[in-house]
C-alpha cells in the first residue's frame, strides 16, 4: 500500500509516495539519494543509520518512512552549511576520530543529541552516550576526545553569544 | 627518537598531520559500494540454507518468478551450464559458487533472486521453494577424523577422509628429546575461537556488464582489486571475460580487517547475473548474512614448553587441529598452508621447536580470513605468550622477569628463529621496560599482594609479542603464482603538484595522508600538494592490495624508491640549470644546491617545471616514475603490552583497570595515525579476549549470528587505551618502517587473558580459553571453591 508523506529534510520540504513497509533509512538513501547515512546491521545495534528526527537521535533502520510524515529530519549532509563544519565534524577531524568513516555520520548525529542533553559530559557519560553506536576501527579513545573537543567549543560559543 | 627532516608545512615523516581523506567522510560524501547507483540497476538477494548439511532435493522458482519485479532466480544448475558453479580457492581447494546437490553449512548460498528493488528481491527469496533432506553434520572438528565419520568432500578426487592437509616445521625428534629431559614442562590445550571481522560495512558489489563494449565493471568491497581482476579473468576467461575488459573499482571501504580479501560466492553470482541479463546488479550483504559467513582463527593448539628449573626456555612444541569448515578458502597469500604460524617461537631465544598442524573439514562456513593479522600470527602469539605465563606461574617467577631473561637480545639481530624466520631488528628489553615503567609495574605487584591478602582478585598480564608482516617477499608469498610485490606510480605535474597511484587500497588506514607524507619526505613537495589514488584497476599500477600490514612495508617502500628515481633525475636537471656538473649538486629536502655555494640553488618545483619546459639536451621530458617493490625480507614489529584487571568473585565480572601498549614499529610516518591504528587494534584485541566467538549447536546452527548476540565492543567495553613507542628501524626497509596495524590485535588478547588468569590464580585456576566471559569466570570460580 502506498502513502503520501511530507516531511522536512535538511531544511527542504519533501513530499513523496512510500510503501507501508519502506524503512526510513531506505527512503533517505534510495529515494532521496542522501547516502551519507549508512546501514551496518539489521538489528538496530550498530547505529550507522542514526539521524536526527525532530531533534532526537533515531536509528532510521528501525523506523518506517510513513511514520516520519510531518517530521523534521537532519542527516549528516545537513548538519552544517556547505563548506563549513559543525563543531563535532571539526572535533572528529582534529582528534582523528574516524578511520574508515562508515560509522562516522551515525556517531556524529548521535553525539549532537548527546551534547544537546548533556553539554559538558564526563568521559564515562560520553562512552555510555555513544554505546548504541559501534565503531570497529578507532577503539573509541579518539571519538571520546572528538566529542570532548566539540563540547568545549560549543560551550565557548554559547558563552560568547550570551 | 625519530627527528623530522621536513617542516610542518611540507609534512614529511614524523608529523601528525591531519588526514586529507576526512572531509568527505565527515560530510556524508564518502562513496561506499552501497552508495553506487547505476541506471537500470537491479538488486540481488541470496537464498540461504537453514541446514548445516543437507541434500537439495528440489528448487522451485515458480512462485518467486510470479512476483512482479522478480526477473530471475539463478541456481547452481544454471551456473553449471557455464561451468561457473565451483571456483578455486587460493589454497588449491574448491568452493561452491552455488550448489547443485548438497549444502555444506548453515547460511550457505543456495540460489540468487534478481529483482528491480531490494524489497521485491527479498519477497522473491522468501517465495523460492527449496526442498532439503537434512543429514548429520560434523560440527566438532575433533570428530571429523573419527572412523565412520561421513566423508564431507567426496567431490574431491582421492579424498578418503576429512583431513585437508598435515603440515609441520622444525625438528620433532630433537624437540621431543629436550622436552622429555627438561626440568620443567608446562602443557596446555589452547583454543583461539572462531571469530568474525565484523567491519561495520558488510560485503557487497555492483557488477555491470556492457554487451556492446564487452566491458565488465565491478564496484567491489575488496582490499585487493588487482588480484580480484586477475582471478576473475582466470575463473571466467572461458565465458569470454578477458582481463583487459575487466575493471575492478574498490571505492571507499567501510573497514576491511582481512574480511574483504576473499572472493565470496555472491560476487561471482552477481557477475554472472549482469553478464547474462546485461543490466547492473547490486548485491549488499545483510549483517546476519555477514556474521555467519567467513571466519577467522579456530585453532585448537596442544602446547608444550620446556625449561630449566630457573626458567630458561629450552624448547616449544605445538600440535594444532584447525577447523576450516567445508573448504580451505583461507585468504592466505603465503606459500605455507598455515601462513606465518611458525612465528610461534615468539620473542625468546632458544634452539628447539616443532610445530605441526592438521586441518579438517567440518560443516561450517569456510573463511580462514587473515583477520588483522598476517595469517595465523595471532594464534601463534597467543600460544607462546600463554605458555610463558604458565611456565612463570609453575616455577614461581615474575612473568616480566622470565621474559627479560629469555628475550632475544638486541645485538642478536638479524636473529634466525628456530622455525626459520630471520627477525630483522628489535630491542625487546627496552620495549618491555618502557611498558613496565609507564604502567608502574612494581607498584601494581605490591598492590596485588595487598589485594590478595584481602581476598580480592586482581591480575596483571603481560604480552611481549613479535609480529611478522609486510608480505612479500616473493620467495615466501604469492597469490595464484603472482609475486607479492607492491607498486607506486608518481606523476609530478609542471606546476610542482603531484598525483601518485598505488596497488594497495586503504580501508580506513589513512593512505591518502601517509603516502603523501612519504613523498613529501622524499621530494620536499608539501603533502597537501600530492593527491593519492588507489583502488581502480584501470588507473592504478598492479599491486596485491592492503592486508598483512603490508602497505607501508611494500607500497610505502615503492613510493620512496620511485621518489628517489625522480630525485636522481632532478639532480641532472638542477646541474643543467645551475651550469655545474652533476657531482657538484647536493640535495636537502625540497631543493638542490651547489656544493659549497648554497645560495646557488633550485627548488624541486623549479626543477620539475624545467623537466617540462627547459629540458636538458638528450633527456626524456616529464617528471614521472614508477617502482614495483619486492621486499628482501618481512618486517618484524614487536610490542610489550601490560594489562591490569580486577575480577568480582561473586559475579565473575571483569574490570580492565589499565592497559598500556608499547609498540615498536620502526620509524613512524604519522604518529597520530599510528596511535589511532593501535587503539583500534586493541579494541579488536579485547573483543575475542572477552566478548566475541561464533558458537554452534550440535546441528551446526550458528547461535549468535547477529549484532544482538555477537558482542562487538562498544565504547563502554573498550578501555581507555594508553600507548607509547620504542623505535628500532627496520634495517632493510627504505624508510626504516615496519607496519603497525596488526600488532595490537595480535598482542592484546594474551595480555588480557594472562591478566584475568593471574587474577584467578589464588583459586588454583591455571588456564581459561578466550573469550573469557563473566559466565566462564563464574563457572571456573565455582569449580575451584
Amino acid at each position: 500500500m502506498k502513502h503520501e508523506i511530507t516531511l522536512t529534510i535538511n531544511g527542504q520540504s519533501v513530499t513523496a509516495e512510500v510503501d507501508s513497509r519502506l524503512l526510513l533509512i531506505h527512503f533517505i538513501r534510495e529515494q532521496l539519494d542522501l547516502t551519507g547515512t549508512h546501514i551496518g546491521c539489521d538489528t538496530s545495534n550498530c547505529g550507522a543509520c542514526t539521524i536526527l528526527l525532530n531533534g532526537m537521535s533515531v536509528k532510521s533502520c528501525t523506523y518506517l518512512a510513513v511514520r516520519a510524515d510531518g517530521a523534521e529530519i537532519t542527516t549528516i549532509e545537513g548538519l552544517a552549511a556547505e563548506g563549513t563544519n559543525h563543531p563535532l565534524q571539526k572535533g572528529f577531524h582534529d582528534q582523528h576520530g574516524l578511520h574508515c568513516g562508515f560509522c562516522t555520520p551515525g556517531m556524529i548525529m548521535r553525539s549532537v543529541d548527546l551534547l544537546k542533553n548533556n553539554p559538558d559530559p564526563t568521559e564515562e557519560e560520553i562512552r555510555w552516550g555513544i554505546s548504541g553506536n559501534l565503531c570497529r576501527c578507532t577503539g573509541y579513545n579518539n571519538i571520546v576526545k572528538s566529542i570532548q573537543q566539540a563540547a568545549k567549543e560549543m560551550q565557548q560559543e554559547k558563552e560568547t553569544t550570551v | 627518537m625519530f627527528k623530522c627532516k621536513t617542516s610542518a608545512e611540507v609534512g614529511g615523516m614524523g608529523h601528525s598531520v591531519k588526514r586529507k581523506e576526512d572531509a568527505r567522510f565527515l560530510h556524508g560524501k564518502g562513496n561506499y559500494v552501497d552508495d553506487v547507483k547505476l541506471p537500470g540497476m537491479l538488486t540481488m538477494v541470496m537464498v540461504r540454507s537453514p541446514y548445516a548439511y543437507a541434500k537439495i532435493k528440489s528448487i522451485n522458482k515458480e512462485k518467486a518468478l510470479a512476483i512482479p519485479g522478480v526477473l530471475a532466480v539463478i541456481t547452481g544448475e544454471d551456473l553449471a551450464q557455464y561451468n561457473l558453479h565451483w571456483m578455486p580457492t587460493l589454497l588449491s581447494d574448491t568452493q561452491m559458487v552455488l550448489p547443485t546437490d548438497t549444502v555444506m553449512h548453515q547460511a550457505q548460498e543456495v540460489c540468487a533472486v534478481i529483482a528491480t528493488d531490494r524489497y521485491i528481491a527479498v519477497d522473491g527469496a522468501e517465495a523460492v521453494d527449496v526442498q532439503y533432506e537434512p543429514m548429520d553434520a560434523i560440527v566438532d572438528p575433533f570428530k571429523a577424523l573419527d572412523e565412520g565419520a561421513p566423508l564431507l568432500r567426496p567431490d574431491k578426487d582421492g579424498q578418503k577422509d576429512n583431513q585437508i592437509y598435515h603440515w609441520e616445521r622444525g625438528d620433532r625428534g630433537k624437540t621431543d628429546e629436550v622436552i622429555a629431559n627438561a626440568d620443567v614442562v608446562v602443557k596446555e590445550r589452547i583454543h583461539l575461537p572462531r571469530i568474525h571481522v565484523a567491519s561495520i560495512e558488510t560485503c557487497g558489489c555492483v557488477a555491470s556488464y556492457d554487451k556492446d563494449t564487452e566491458k565488465l565493471v565491478v564496484y567491489l568491497t575488496t582490499q585487493a582489486p588487482h588480484a580480484i581482476r586477475t582471478i576473475v579473468a582466470l575463473v571466467a576467461g572461458h565465458v569470454g571475460l578477458s582481463e583487459e575488459k575487466i575493471r575492478i573499482i574498490s571505492p571507499d571501504i567501510g573497514g576491511g580487517f582481512g574480511g574483504k580479501v576473499p572472493v565470496y560466492p555472491a560476487y561471482v553470482v552477481a557477475i554472472a547475473a549482469t553478464f547474462l541479463i546485461g543490466k547492473p546488479v547490486k548485491w549488499i550483504e545483510d549483517r546476519s548474512e555477514n556474521l555467519v559467513n567467513g571466519f577467522a582463527r579456530d585453532y585448537h593448539m596442544d602446547c608444550e614448553l620446556a625449561a630449566t628449573k630457573d626458567g630458561k626456555i629450552q624448547a616449544f612444541k605445538v600440535s594444532t587441529l584447525a577447523d576450516h569448515g567445508y573448504t580451505d578458502s583461507s585468504a592466505n597469500p603465503s606459500k605455507y598452508p598455515t601462513g606465518m604460524f611458525s612465528i610461534c617461537t615468539g620473542s625468546y631465544d632458544y634452539e628447539h621447536a616443532f610445530a605441526e598442524l592438521d586441518a579438517v573439514y567440518t560443516n561450517k562456513a569456510p573463511g580462514g580470513v587473515a583477520y588483522r593479522c598476517s595469517f595465523r600470527v595471532t594464534e601463534a602469539v597467543h600460544a607462546i605468550e600463554r605458555m610463558v605465563d604458565k611456565l612463570a606461574a609453575k616455577i614461581g617467577k615474575d612473568p616480566a622477569l622470565i621474559r627479560l631473561e629469555n628475550f632475544i637480545k638486541k645485538d642478536q639481530f638479524p636473529y634466525a628463529s628456530p622455525l626459520g624466520w630471520s627477525y630483522d631488528s628489535g630491542d625487546y628489553e627496552a620495549t618491555l621496560k618502557k611498558a613496565m615503567e609507564m604502567i608502574g609495574y612494581e607498584d601494581y605487584k605490591k598492590e596485588q599482594v595487598e589485594k590478595r591478602k584481602q581476598g580480592k582478585l586482581m591480575g596483571i598480564g603481560i604480552s611481549t609479542f613479535t609480529e611478522v608482516v609486510g608480505a612479500g617477499p616473493s620467495k615466501d608469498f604469492d597469490i595464484l603464482g603472482i609475486a607479492m610485490f607492491d607498486s607506486a606510480e608518481i606523476r609530478v605535474h609542471p606546476t610542482g603538484k603531484a598525483l601518485a597511484r598505488f596497488g594497495t587500497k586503504s580501508q580506513g588506514q589513512g593512505h591518502e595522508t601517509t603516502y603523501a607524507q612519504i613523498l613529501a619526505e622524499e621530494l620536499g613537495i608539501p603533502y597537501t600538494d600530492i593527491e593519492i589514488d588507489e583502488g581502480d584497476t584501470d588507473t592504478a599500477p598492479y599491486g596485491l592490495g592492503t592486508y598483512a600490514s603490508r602497505s607501508t612495508p611494500t607500497a610505502g617502500a615503492a613510493a620512496a624508491i620511485a621518489a628517489r628515481k625522480l630525485r636522481d633525475k632532478g639532480k641532472k636537471i638542477a646541474a643543467y640549470l645551475l651550469e655545474v656538473s652533476e657531482e657538484d649538486i647536493e640535495w636537502e629536502v625540497g631543493k638542490y644546491f651547489v656544493k659549497g655555494a648554497p645560495e646557488k640553488s633550485k627548488t624541486i618545483q623549479e626543477v620539475v617545471f624545467a623537466a617540462y619546459t627547459n629540458i636538458p639536451p638528450g633527456m626524456e621530458p616529464g617528471f614521472e616514475a614508477t617502482h614495483y617493490y619486492d621486499p628482501p625480507n618481512l618486517t618484524f614489529p614487536n610490542g610489550a603490552y601490560i594489562c591490569v584487571v580486577e575480577v568480582e568473585k561473586e559475579t565473575g565480572a571483569i574490570d580492565v583497570k589499565r592497559f598500556v601498549a608499547i609498540d615498536d614499529c620502526g620509524n613512524i610516518i604519522n604518529p597520530m595515525i599510528v596511535e589511532g591504528q593501535v587503539h583500534g587494534g586493541l579494541t579488536q584485541g579485547i573483543a575475542p579476549a572477552m566478548y566475541e566467538g561464533i558458537e554452534y549447536d550440535e546441528q551446526g546452527n550458528v547461535l549468535n549470528g547477529t549484532f544482538m548476540d555477537y558482542l562487538v565492543p562498544t565504547a563502554v567495553e573498550s578501555p581507555h587505551w594508553e600507548t607509547g613507542h620504542t623505535i628500532t628501524p627496520s634495517p632493510h626497509h627504505p624508510l626504516g618502517a615496519k607496519g603497525v596495524a596488526e600488532s595490537p590485535t595480535v598482542g592484546a588478547p594474551p595480555a588480557i587473558a594472562n591478566a584475568i588468569i593471574d587474577a584467578l590464580a589464588p583459586l588454583g585456576i591455571e588456564h581459561l580459553d578466550i573469550p573469557i566471559t563473566p559466565a566462564k569466570v563464574w563457572e571456573a570460580i565455582q569449580a575451584h571453591s
